[in-house]
């Protein structure tokens, strides 16, 4: 078995505020669905937006099924968001082939593995590949390497998606999500 | 199991789609796309040419937003054999209004009839019940198709999962719209929603 390198932290890290704040931009943004593989980085998210009566939540297999989750909800008239982390990118590539050619909204909050302080370096291809790959099948990426403006990033994104009928991607770095504790 | 009287396809979806109501109807890509057109284009129609995988899911996206409307997805055994793990997401889920139906000839139709998984004994709908859909059936006969038309009105206690047997053949293509754009349009104003 590989060392891991470190014994568990005594004190577990604070929770970001940054989490509450995208809820409240999702919320503001009529977001009334959220389909999610988990990640470290969306935990508090993830929490939030299960605990909200107001928003429907969907746990995936795969990323993929949120494209097309988001897709079906758009006809129904719904705005969905899709949480992933960065390896779930690859994952998606053919299906965002839906979003694209029937000009669905959609809005994709990645956050990134691979980048910063990574521990495991079966990340790192997907990270690499990851904004290549979205903007290759068309997808434009908004990158956020700080807190304050991941909040602002988020609510122009989803004006991009929800309004102007995009596909966007908001990276959110592995520098703002911190060091994954063991 | 695919005696003579293995059902034609063509002929169970029309019949499943007979006095259909206000159903809000996804199909598959490839012949359940137009098995479906051929029954009958409406604007309550989303028809894929693409996307493999995605039919069933979007029928649970839909189903999430209009709970107020029965959605029946319609799609093959390829189609629904790569979204497999969809199932496992439908069901627990839940949703009381979403009806998957798997148009299964045990082929892959479209790339030369090459024998699909159900085509060496997999059992779709055995998948379905061990996922937790609320009914999960395989249906064989007109009779059989006939009676899940019934329920396709009515709520469930869950999504319902009807794996409908027919005979392996390429029929007469009957071609719905491809602009993706245009059906989405036309489907969203059907319920009421502007053009953006």
């Amino acid at each position: 078995m590989n060392d891991v390198g470190s014994s568990p932290t005594p004190n577990a890290p604070v929770a970001p505020s940054w989490p509450l704040e995208v809820w409240r931009v999702l919320k503001s943004s009529n977001v009334r669905q959220v389909s999610y593989v988990p990640d470290a980085g969306h935990a508090t998210l993830i929490e939030l937006v299960n605990a909200d009566p107001d928003m429907v939540c969907n746990v995936l297999t795969t990323e993929e099924e949120g494209i097309a989750i988001a897709a079906g909800a758009w006809l129904g008239g719904m705005r969905s968001v899709l949480l992933m982390q960065s390896s779930g990118v690859g994952n998606c590539i053919n299906m965002l082939s839906l979003a694209n050619i029937s000009r669905f909204p959609l809005l994709m909050l990645v956050t990134m593995r691979g980048e910063w302080a990574e521990f495991n370096p079966w990340q790192v291809p997907m990270s690499r590949a990851s904004e290549p790959a979205l903007q290759a099948i068309g997808v434009r990426t908004l990158r956020a390497d700080k807190a304050e403006d991941l909040i602002d990033i988020v609510g122009c994104a989803a004006t991009l998606a929800y309004e102007a009928d995009q596909q966007i991607a908001v990276l959110i770095s592995q520098r703002l999500i911190g060091k994954k504790h063991w | 199991m695919m005696t003579s009287q293995a059902l034609d396809r063509r002929e169970a979806v029309i019949a499943l789609l007979k006095d259909r109501g206000s159903l809000l109807v996804i199909s598959g890509l490839g012949s359940p796309s137009f098995d479906v057109h051929r029954a009958g284009d409406t604007d309550a129609n989303y028809y894929l040419w693409g996307a493999m995988g995605a039919a069933a899911l979007m029928g649970l996206g839909l189903a999430q937003a209009r709970p107020d409307r029965n959605v029946l997805v319609i799609t093959g055994d390829g189609e629904q054999l790569m979204g497999l793990g969809g199932l496992a997401t439908i069901a627990i889920a839940k949703p009381k209004n979403l009806t998957i139906v798997v148009i299964d000839n045990g082929h892959f139709g479209e790339t030369g009839m090459q024998k699909s998984h159900t085509g060496f004994g997999l059992d779709l709908a055995r998948i379905g019940a061990a996922c937790g859909f609320a009914e999960s059936l395989l249906i064989e006969d007109l009779a059989g198709v006939e009676a899940a038309r019934a329920q396709l009105q009515q709520a469930a206690d869950g999504p319902r999962l009807y794996v409908i047997k027919v005979k392996a053949e390429n029929l007469p293509r009957s071609l719905p719209p491809r602009d993706a754009i245009h059906l989405k349009n036309r489907f969203r104003s059907h319920l009421g929603m502007p053009v953006s």
